[in-house]
């Protein structure tokens, strides 16, 4: 059995790259659990898409105020500095290049940046929410995903077979196995766990992994 | 254009009041609806359309917790879909307001969303161009009025409403409490009066959320 990391633990990894004071937009479902793995002694300030900047944990259950949630519907509370803004300037801090990361799920993530995480093809309703809006304008877009689907096939492919929700716009992927940049049209690995093997990972993976510099190990704790 | 997003911020009184009038006289019926959502559970806008006065949406998230009412009247192809990105939505709404006919966006290009729509480059990225959206009527949900029709919203209940009521032809707003002119302090007003056509008091507003969660259905 492939040791691979849990979904907390991706979310742990890419906690550990974001800065003090940094405005941050975090995807809904999985991407929300980055919020709680951020280091001591630093505090990022949360964006959530319908008007919320500086928002915190859901409150106790029969305390939700429901004029105050988040983009995911859920109840949340409000950290001192907090402030409340309509959807058009919302927006503006999405796509004006207010924002210093998106951190997003994805279905499948290509070596030149392009991002499929919206739809999986032409079943059932289509929706698409803020996620088009997300991957441009932010300075850095990072995605969050198990390094293959249940099935075992690879997300990060050559090129993104599903619906695009974004082109050439993602610069870090996290995955159970490894981190890896996109950079030139590229997939740079960064990290890997040190119980897989190059050979195996690269086998996982739809594309090259190319390696500049030296390939660190993947370290994250128990949780 | 119906404000809210999700639950927050819609004014669930002045949606079933239309329901109720459609029920007794058959009118209006075939209506084209902005929100950003399509409906959840069996009141407020998914009540809407389960009595059938939805003819399209116009929205970036038809999904809910229990999205039954639209996802039922669109695969049986009684209901039309324009799925919009968020930020586009609001941006269009806006443009709308402010008399803007058409504006570029990074949103959508290189894919689905983007077909058919004119594109253009500006130092050197591109964009799709993305028109105005304006409508007859807004229904609006506001926190306190005063006489003047000026505004102010509850916490993240704000989202679409000052957008919707600017962009529409008729802004009807539900607030708790109207108060005499020059009791709101200028400095908290977000929507300015000019904006505002009729007010309607509803003291205690229910929240979709609670109504949901009491598996409420409307009538």
């Amino acid at each position: 059995m492939r040791q691979e990391l849990s979904n907390a633990q991706i979310a742990w990894r890419a906690a550990q790259d974001i800065e003090d004071g940094d405005y941050i937009n975090l995807g809904i479902g999985f991407p929300e659990m980055v919020a709680r793995f951020q280091p001591p002694g630093r505090e990022a300030i949360f964006h959530t898409e319908n008007g919320v900047l500086g928002f915190g944990e859901a409150p106790p259950p029969g305390q939700e105020d429901w004029d105050l949630i988040n983009a995911g519907k859920k109840a949340i509370t409000l950290k001192p500095g907090a402030a409340f803004f309509h959807h058009a300037d919302s927006f503006a801090m999405v796509r004006g290049g207010h924002l210093d990361a998106a951190i997003l799920g994805a279905y499948q993530v290509a070596e030149n940046g392009d991002l499929a995480n919206w739809s999986t093809g032409p079943k059932g309703v289509p929706a698409v929410g803020g996620a088009m809006d997300l991957v441009h304008g932010a300075k850095r877009v990072a995605v969050l995903t198990t390094h293959t689907t249940k099935k075992g096939e690879p997300k990060l492919v050559s090129r993104c077979t599903l619906p695009l929700t974004g082109v050439g716009c993602v610069t870090r992927v996290y995955t159970s196995l490894a981190v890896v940049d996109i950079e030139g049209g590229h997939f740079l690995l960064r990290e890997k766990l040190a119980t897989i093997s190059f050979d195996e990972l690269q086998s996982l993976t739809g594309a090259e992994l190319r390696r500049s510099g030296e390939v660190t190990d993947l370290v994250v704790p128990e949780l | 254009m119906i404000g809210g997003f999700g639950g927050s911020g819609a004014p669930i009184e002045l949606i079933h009041a239309l329901i109720a009038r459609a029920l007794a006289t058959r009118s209006p019926r075939d209506l084209t609806v902005i929100n950003n959502n399509a409906g959840n559970g069996h009141v407020g806008l998914a009540a809407m359309i389960e009595h059938g006065l939805v003819r399209k949406m116009i929205c970036s998230f038809p999904r809910s917790a229990d999205a039954r009412a639209f996802t039922q009247s669109y695969e049986r192809g009684e209901i039309d879909l324009e799925l919009v990105p968020q930020g586009t939505l609001a941006e269009r709404i806006r443009a709308g307001g402010a008399g803007i006919p058409a504006f570029y966006t990074p949103a959508s290009v290189g894919t689905q969303l983007a077909q058919g729509k004119p594109e253009a480059e500006f130092d050197g990225k591109r964009y799709v161009q993305e028109r105005w959206l304006k409508a007859d009527f807004a229904l609006i949900k506001a926190d306190i009025a005063d006489t003047q029709g000026n505004l102010t919203y509850r916490m993240a209940a704000r989202n679409f409403n000052p957008l919707m009521a600017m962009a529409a032809a008729h802004s009807i707003v539900q607030v708790r409490k109207i108060v005499p002119a020059g009791e709101i302090e200028p400095e908290t007003i977000v929507t300015p009066g000019i904006f505002v056509d009729a007010l309607v008091e509803v003291p205690d507003p229910a929240q979709e959320e609670d109504l949901n969660r009491a598996v409420a259905r409307f009538p």
